[in-house]
């Protein structure tokens, strides 16, 4: 199985925020936003990474992306260093999705000129060409290419989310960052969404890091699924295992707070008390010891390793 | 979107400053263009024959100590009132455009260099400062137009430095990095068209401003020369005379009063109407 096609590869990536205090910029600490992640995506899969807010997701999905530089670790894309890659080569292979559609839309640039800049950027096609370019992607996301003329405010959110995808998609990637696509939408329109991007990564062949706080929206469309927790990857398993078994106690604990439709099923979750910790002063051992109802002794003083549990995923506990 | 039954207030209650505002600059503004055209007198041509004669029918606004027509200077007068102000204001902004953008985009230390400069030119009492610089060169058009620019554009570069650092970090700005865009294209393309708005109001309140600097220069003798007619110079003209010839001071002093009321009428109203946080 790891010998398939390796998209995207990190290993022990980190990224530091420098903490610097008072007039003369003292360094005084360091914020671990992402501290040591090793994932591997295959080509044409979809690796669901989940967290709670500030957990590091986004900061993985940028260094991913080279728009920010790893304080160590390395990024690998197609075997080659991210920060390697000449800036336009990389990024009409890598493209994003952002979370927000209403602030990821240029407000004074109308639709079909926001989806051909990507084109003009790295000069593709004379500009009949583009136009007939930008119209067939419009197309795919499910947008009327009349649409191009028109400027954000005139669409509804779902219509910015399939623009915004629309401008990704036009250059042809093959590895699209999904960063919360689908979080900053009505219920109703979020399954569209997704279908439209699971429609996509069918015709196309796509691969998603898909980014997301919700594990019902995650579990939709994941293909394997990496758990983050203060900067780390605590569990790491296929979609349905992860469902169907969770490991990690921190994973049980997201798991049960994702409402079942079934009225007979008792909703018993299991209550996460305290809050995240502060990623710039984590705390010794494991970092999910303080909120962790079957912490151990050794929890406390041990950060626990990544390790595999048998053919099922890897885990980062203490317990197995 | 109109509701039906609901009687809308007419576009004039709702934007009534602004059209005022509008209606002042653009007679003023028709006014100056046309001067030659709507002056029916030489605005430098003396008559002995005809000195400080009250407002009639065939001087419109009375004659000065020289015999001149008053409405024919006032005309010729707005001219230099308009150029200097749309100059000095253009000179101002293209400053603090370029300032402002490289200090919100280029990092710390371009932020950090440029805005103490603008703190270091804010210290100065700009009045005295233009003062005293006219005061070493000759004091012609051109050169009031210069100092009055180069003075006045810190508000301008803070403005857009402030709109610049919060536009750089929104994700249309991230999102054409994504997509390969350099740096020029993000500024010019993505910022730029989106700080524009309160640079607009800014502008049109720095006419009135740069106005108000021109006639206070004159009036001071450092700015227009006699006999060439501006506000100002004829309001210090006028102030000998005043007793006996109020209307020489007055007229000047209303069409100073008039074109600067409009032009910040107009800004004040853009601000509000331009400002997404006062809608609705």
């Amino acid at each position: 199985m790891d010998r398939q096609d390796v998209l995207l590869e990190t290993t022990d990536l980190a990224r530091h925020y420098p903490l610097t205090r008072g007039l003369l910029r003292i360094r005084s600490g360091s914020l671990r936003a992402v501290d040591g992640v090793s994932l591997k995506v295959r080509r044409g899969e979809t690796l669901g990474l989940v967290g709670e807010s500030g957990c590091g997701k986004s900061t993985l999905a940028r260094c991913v992306l080279g728009l920010e530089r790893p304080t160590s670790g390395r990024v690998l894309f197609k075997g080659r260093e991210v920060g390697e890659w000449e800036r336009k080569d990389r990024c009409r292979r890598m493209q994003m999705i952002f979370q927000d559609p209403y602030s990821s839309l240029n407000p004074r640039k109308k639709i079909g000129a926001m989806v051909g800049e990507p084109l003009r950027i790295h000069g593709l096609g004379a500009r009949r060409e583009r136009r007939a370019k930008v119209a067939e992607t419009l197309g795919l996301v499910g947008l009327d290419p009349e649409h191009a003329g028109r400027y954000p405010h005139e669409f509804s959110g779902g219509q910015r989310q399939r623009a915004a995808i629309a401008r990704a998609l036009v250059l042809e990637p093959e590895l699209l960052v999904c960063d919360e696509p689908v979080s900053a939408l009505d219920v109703s329109v979020r399954a569209q969404v997704l279908n439209l991007l699971d429609d996509l990564q069918e015709r196309f062949g796509l691969t998603y890091l898909f980014i997301s706080h919700d594990l019902s929206v995650i579990g939709h469309i994941s293909d394997r699924v990496a758990v983050m927790y203060l900067g780390r990857v605590v569990e790491l398993a296929r979609s349905e295992e992860i469902f169907k078994a969770p490991l990690h106690p921190y994973t049980e604990a997201l798991l049960s707070a994702v409402p079942v439709p079934d009225p007979e099923r008792a909703a018993r979750p299991v209550r996460l008390t305290g809050d995240l910790p502060s990623p710039s002063a984590p705390p010794p051992g494991c970092p999910f010891h303080p909120r962790c109802k079957k912490a151990l002794d050794v929890c406390r003083t041990t950060p626990p390793e990544l390790k595999s549990v048998g053919e099922r995923g890897l885990v980062s506990c203490w317990l197995y | 979107m109109s509701r039906p039954g609901v009687a809308r207030p007419s576009a004039f209650r709702r934007h009534g400053l602004l059209w005022l505002g509008a209606l002042l600059v653009g007679t003023m503004s028709l006014a100056a263009i046309f001067a030659p055209l709507l002056s029916s007198f030489d605005p430098t041509a003396i008559n002995v024959d005809a000195m400080l004669r009250p407002p009639s029918a065939a001087h419109w606004l009375g004659t000065d100590a020289l015999g001149r027509d008053v409405l024919s200077r006032i005309l010729h007068g707005g001219r230099v009132s308009l150029w200097v102000g749309f100059v000095a204001v253009g000179i101002s902004t293209g400053i603090g455009l370029v300032l402002g953008l490289v200090a919100g985009y280029c990092g710390r230390l371009a932020d950090e260099v440029i805005m103490r400069g603008v703190d270091v030119m804010l210290c100065f009492p700009s009045f005295f400062l233009i003062l005293a610089v006219i005061a070493f060169l000759e004091p012609s058009l051109l050169n009031i137009m210069i100092v009055i620019g180069l003075t006045s554009w810190m508000g301008v570069a803070r403005l857009v430095r402030a709109e610049t650092l919060t536009l750089r970090e929104r994700d249309f700005v991230l999102a054409a990095r994504v997509a390969g865009a350099g740096p020029a294209r993000i500024v010019f393309s993505h910022i730029l068209p989106n700080a524009l708005a309160p640079v607009l109001v800014s502008a049109t309140l720095g006419v009135a401003g740069a106005i108000l600097i021109e006639s206070s220069l004159s009036f001071l003798g450092l700015g227009v020369q006699p006999p060439e007619p501006s506000w100002g110079n004829m309001l210090m003209e006028g102030k000998e005379v005043l007793e006996i010839a109020p209307w020489l001071s007055l007229f000047p002093g209303l069409a100073i009063l008039l074109t600067v009321l409009g032009y910040n009428l107009l800004g004040e109203s853009l601000r509000d109407l331009l400002d997404p946080r006062l809608k609705q």
